[in-house]
């Protein structure tokens, strides 16, 4: 009974535990259809990349897992989520695409200006739209989420002004290579990796998982202690921001084109429901990274599996929402009271007897 | 004789009716050629955004208490979806139909009121799963996605004009064009009002506002926070099933896509009315001028021809984000005031 | 029964988990009485409150009211307030986006036949009740239009309209100004005289002896005694609260190394203010030296150790640093000149409560260091340990988190957090507070300690024996103003206690 208690408050007991539950739910679904039974896990190299689900799900989870990077901070350190990454996701991809095609021009083989010039301007803009979100939160003091509400609608529309309402196609391979494979690998999942990798070595390296953590349980303390609180909660919104310019730029390189009412379209539930299965509590305070990555490809392996019982992308939030319900209502405070009472409760009964 | 004091709260509605007043004489001297000025298109604004008056009154109520539903736009497309496809494909009557959507709206916000106000889950996060718990339904309800209404009913209110006796105008071809309205008008409005009478002069409706002015002092006199907010959820969702209703009979369709960006529009609304992101300030007939100055930006946007409607937006947004600021300003003078 | 007595509170007792807030305490309020409940910091003034109007549940004890046969019990305010108590807090617990008349019958408004509030009865009866009272409001405004004196009185007045027959006023009259508090007084006169028994609770001793006819004092949780207010003049008010009698104080000696004043200035302020909490003072503090700040529960002693760290930004007067004058905006400058502050609410501004001992006392430093220099983890491991060790911080592990350590432990690792930064000027506010008598010994000593390395520490404290053992020089503060230094051979329980109690009888 003690060793069960023990595993269950691990730290990334909640995120592993799902993957794990997901990916049960598969290989029961393989043998019911009469597949075989490890389907899910096969990995097989076809025409000179790799295949496979799990692949697929690491694959297709990377902008879940870049956003879920920034997410985490902006939970932590402001008790609050941003709601804008889906837009800005689709406005960098917008405008990055706008510049490498040239206004107005829908489709090209050719860019008008550098690749970088490109990329950069679409990762600047998502900056700058996580410095507006932070700016707002951070020194005007708005709820997170409607300050975030601002851009969730505008982000979007800014992006599809700028493609002139078209989708605009640039058939370029170098572009294409972002979205597609870099030898046998699939890139989005290099890239989901150095993202990964810079942000746990950031945090790492400086004291900013710290200041974060901090600003996020005590405001009032971390004043006193001598942190700046604003500025660290500008600084996330900002780092939510660049993640959003990522994700939107592999998710515009994949399909090699800015489809702006598309593109992102539902992220930021994913990326708030990876945040929440990584076991992180959506009211701030303390983080865990990997927790919110596991809970990212969870995510993923939960909308491939949907997917793959033929329930279609548009019905996929249904089973989503629920999931999040769940887990929010696990965490409220009346729930875990009442579980608290239930168990003194039995406490006091083994006591008497 | 009563003092009018030109308080903050007062300003921002102030602000809000001059703005109308300015845009919507700005249209009519920029596109008088294209009809600005005739009354049937401050009417057409009224019927294109009938659903939205509902809403968008059901929306103040939720933020009167301090909380926000951003789940009135999917609400929408499922109340759309479930109408159209009850029609066409259970054959089933539309008077009944249109009891059960209501129901549903119902439930639908009693559960979300539950969670925002027994289980103290963050309201934007207990709505925005709703957001996209409706918003699957739309698929789950119809794998085609799109369902059109050709119920004969339906059809027959949808296309009932009421004629209104003055403000007509005679078209090139010499013919009197009568203003009219749609019933769906009506019901709007009818909403406002009730909404109206209900905030002022009921129990129910004072609550809203204490809880929203100060929870606390709420609860020390005596009135029940819980119970207020779960109703208001409830009611906030009750008031989008009618406005759906009446978004159907605007469309008679349903569609998954259907309302994408509704809850901007009705947040947008009464923010722009003046009421308080905080709770406790605001009226209802301050959200029916901005749903106004929402519907004349589109039909702005419209006239121009040139513009891309995602212009609509973008200005809806810069909109709520200057009123936003406007109230963090003055929340920020208040308290330097006060110390 | 004391037929005049409404109410009366008997042996009641209570315990948070480690503490016994309120040992055994009676409560004897009269029919047009106004009577003052004093008591320093943690003597129970609060808990008592929260007893009688049923926030908290006590342990042992009756309560009497009244008219009301056999002890009564209260479920929650609102059932207390049904029976006749009525509490009017500070920050006024009405809401400012209703109307005045709303705010005094909400929940009980009048109603028309079509069960609609009747507005215009409403307006007519709340116009009637200012009237009786002589307020002069328009009943139709918001009641955020009126200065906080007229809300309070406003909230007053709806608890004495719903036939309140106890009013409890618990700190009214902190946010207001003279003019206010005199407007205050003439409506509890007024209500005293229509048989209102009033519990008043205020730091300001010239508003007890203004207004009182007799003061219940408490202290440690334990009732010190009930008097009149002609068998208590000021400075036996003080002793009662700081728990000594007057005719036994025996003077204690003085641990401290005595004067400094010839050593180097290290804070040097001049008419350092902020509004609303401390008035403008001056202030000299040496090389060295342990400066006291010693006064009553809201003085203004916490709120001018703030003014110079920066936790209020001062806004006049000007600071001088080691002889330079410098502007100190946020806590960072003060930590970057080489200060620190260990804030008296030890749980809002002092502990990080889900991070470790160790993240909890390396903050501090981190923070001095800048985001990009992390401190290696070898070394925090190190800082953390040596500090555990050298204050005999009681924790399982240096990982444990905070929030589980006891109250003293965690002050101890709040303490560790300012040791590590090494700083010139300490400030410790309430450092010993909630804590044992052990824990409270070896902080005295750590300060005599830091002095005697060249420190300077100003040290503030409820306690006067232990201000005595450990400063060198005090500061006296009295309503939001620094009122005088005591120093040398005044350095007395009976010097102090004088000076705190200041003027008058």
């Amino acid at each position: 009974m003690d060793k069960v208690k023990k595993i269950t408050k691990m730290k990334l007991f909640l995120p592993i535990f799902s993957m794990i539950l997901v990916m049960m739910i598969n290989v029961i679904y393989d043998i019911a259809s009469g597949n075989p039974p490890f389907g899910f896990f096969s990995i097989s190299i076809n025409n000179g990349i790799l295949y496979g689900r799990l692949i697929d799900v690491l694959n297709r989870g990377s902008e879940v897992a870049i956003l879920a990077i920034g997410m985490t901070l902006v939970v932590s350190a402001s008790a609050g989520t941003d709601i804008s990454v889906g837009s800005v996701m689709s406005l960098s991809g917008g405008l990055c695409c706008m510049l490498l095609a040239g206004y107005g021009v829908t489709n090209v083989s050719e860019y008008a200006v550098p690749l970088w010039v490109g990329m950069l301007a679409g990762i600047a803009i998502a900056c700058v739209c996580g410095l507006f979100n932070g700016f707002l939160v951070a020194y005007m003091n708005i709820q997170p989420m409607v300050a975030t509400l601002i851009l969730w609608s505008a982000g979007r529309a800014i992006g599809l002004l700028l493609c002139n309402s078209n989708i605009v196609y640039v058939r370029v391979p170098s572009f294409q290579f972002f979205g597609a494979y870099c030898g046998i690998i699939p890139t989005p999942i290099l890239i989901a990796a150095v993202c990964v990798a810079v942000a746990s070595i950031v945090l790492k390296s400086t004291a900013l998982g710290t200041y974060i953590q901090s600003v996020g349980i005590n405001k009032k303390a971390s004043r006193i202690s001598g942190f700046n609180s604003a500025k660290i909660i500008l600084l996330c919104y900002v780092i939510c921001g660049l993640c959003a310019g990522i994700a939107g730029l592999v998710a515009t390189c994949r399909i090699y084109s800015a489809d702006t009412n598309n593109i992102g379209l539902n992220m930021e539930l994913d990326a708030i429901l990876a945040v929440a299965l990584g076991g992180n509590s959506l009211g701030g305070g303390k983080f865990n990274l990997a927790g919110s990555i596991i809970g990212a490809y969870t995510i993923q392996a939960i909308t491939t599996t949907l997917y793959a019982l033929g329930v279609s992308s548009a019905q996929a939030p249904v089973f989503k929402a629920i999931v999040v319900i769940l887990i929010v209502v696990i965490q409220s405070q009346p729930v875990k009271d009442y579980f608290k009472k239930l168990s003194a409760k039995k406490a006091g009964a083994k006591e008497a007897a | 004789m009563k003092k009018l004091k030109l308080g903050g709260n007062n300003i921002l509605l102030a602000i809000t009716v001059i703005l109308f007043v300015v845009m919507y004489a700005g249209g009519c001297i920029i596109y008088a050629d294209k009809g600005f000025t005739h009354l049937q298109t401050f009417l057409n604004v009224l019927i294109n955004n009938a659903g939205l008056i509902a809403v968008a009154a059901g929306m103040t109520c939720v933020m009167l208490t301090g909380g926000i539903d951003i789940s009135v736009g999917s609400l929408i497309a499922m109340d759309c979806m479930f109408l159209a496809v009850g029609m066409e494909h259970w054959g089933m009557s539309s008077p009944v139909l249109m009891i059960l959507v209501l129901v549903i709206g119902a439930v639908f916000g009693l559960v979300q009121g539950y969670c925002v106000a027994y289980l103290e889950i963050q309201p934007f996060i207990v709505t925005m799963a709703g957001m996209f718990f409706a918003r699957g339904m739309t698929a789950v309800i119809c794998k085609d996605q799109v369902s059109i209404v050709s119920d004969k009913l339906f059809t027959a209110i949808s296309n009932t004009k009421i004629s209104i006796p003055f403000g007509g105008y005679v078209n090139k071809k010499g013919i009197y064009q009568t203003p009219f309205i749609r019933p769906t008008v009506i019901v709007a409005l009818l909403v406002v009002i009730l909404v109206f009478l209900m905030l002022k002069y009921t129990k129910f409706g004072r609550s809203i506002y204490a809880v929203g002015g100060n929870q606390v002092s709420a609860t020390l006199m005596g009135l029940n926070v819980k119970k207020t907010k779960l109703l208001t959820y409830t009611l906030c969702s009750l008031l989008t099933s009618i406005g759906g209703i009446c978004y159907c009979l605007n469309t008679m369709c349903g569609t998954t896509t259907q309302a994408t960006g509704l809850e901007m529009d009705a947040i947008s609304s009464s923010v722009i009315g003046g009421t308080l992101l905080t709770g406790g300030v605001g009226n209802v007939l301050g959200s029916l001028v901005g749903v106004l100055i929402n519907g004349t930006i589109s039909t702005l946007v419209k006239s121009n021809g040139k513009l891309v409607s995602s212009w609509a937006n973008i200005i809806t947004a810069i909109l709520l984000c200057f009123f936003i600021l406007l109230q963090a300003i003055f929340a920020k003078v208040k308290e330097s005031k006060k110390a | 029964m004391d037929s005049n007595i409404v109410l009366s509170a008997k042996g009641i007792c209570m315990t948070f988990p480690g503490v016994k807030a309120l040992q055994n305490v009676d409560f004897n309020l009269r029919k047009g009485e106004i009577r003052a409940l004093m008591g320093e910091n943690g003597a129970g003034k609060s808990t008592l409150i929260k007893c009688l109007t049923g926030v908290n549940k006590f342990e042992a004890g009756e309560i009497h009211l009244d008219g009301i046969d056999g002890p009564v019990v209260n479920r929650d305010t609102l059932d207390a307030q049904r029976k006749g108590i009525s509490t009017v807090y500070q920050e006024v617990n009405l809401c400012p986006n209703l109307s005045v008349a709303e705010n005094l019958f909400i929940g009980r408004e009048p109603m028309t036949k079509f069960h609609t509030v009747n507005r215009r009865k409403m307006n007519e009866m709340a116009a009637k009740l200012m009237k009786d009272l002589d307020l002069d409001v328009d009943v139709t405004q918001n009641l955020e239009e009126y200065s906080l004196a007229l809300q309070q009185m406003i909230a007053i007045a709806r608890a004495v309209d719903m036939d309140c027959k106890v009013l409890i006023l618990d700190e009214p009259t902190s946010s207001l100004d003279d003019n206010e508090v005199a407007k205050l007084f003439v409506m509890m006169r007024r209500l005293r005289e229509k048989g209102v028994g009033i519990m008043f609770v205020t730091h300001f001793l010239e508003q007890v002896y203004e207004v009182c006819d007799g003061i219940t004092v408490l202290r440690n949780g334990t009732l010190v005694g009930e008097y009149t207010i002609d068998e208590l003049p000021r400075v036996k008010l003080v002793a009662a609260m700081m728990g000594k009698d007057f005719d036994d104080l025996a003077s204690i000696k003085q641990e401290g190394s005595g004067d400094k004043s010839k050593e180097p200035l290290v804070i040097d302020a001049k008419g350092l203010s902020h509004a609303g909490t401390i008035k403008p003072f001056d202030l000299e503090i040496h090389k060295g030296e342990v400066i006291g700040l010693t006064g009553l529960l809201g003085s203004g002693r916490s709120e001018l150790a703030r003014a110079i760290y920066g936790a209020d930004r001062a806004q006049t007067g000007t600071l001088k640093v080691k002889g330079k004058e410098v502007s100190i905006k946020n806590p960072i400058d003060a930590m970057n000149l080489g200060m620190g502050l260990l804030p008296d609410d030890r749980k809002a501004e002092g502990i990080i409560g889900d991070l470790s001992v160790r993240e909890n006392i390396i903050l501090a430093m981190q923070a001095k260091q800048g985001i990009f220099k992390k401190i290696p983890m070898a070394k925090q491991i190190e800082i953390a340990d040596k500090f555990i060790e050298m204050l005999q911080i009681k924790t399982a592990s240096r990982e444990t988190l905070i929030k589980q350590l006891s109250g003293g432990n965690q002050q101890k690792a709040i303490l560790a957090r300012w040791l590590a930064t090494n700083p010139d000027f300490l400030i410790l506010d309430e450092p010993t507070r909630g804590i044992d008598i052990g824990t409270k010994t070896e902080i005295q000593k750590l300060v005599l300690k830091l002095a005697d390395e060249g420190k300077s520490v100003m040290f503030i404290s409820s306690e006067i024996e232990e201000m005595l053992r450990t400063c060198n020089r005090m500061a006296v503060l009295r309503d939001g103003a620094k009122v005088g230094e005591i120093s040398g051979d005044d350095l007395t329980q009976e010097g102090v206690m004088k000076a705190i109690a200041g003027g008058g009888k």
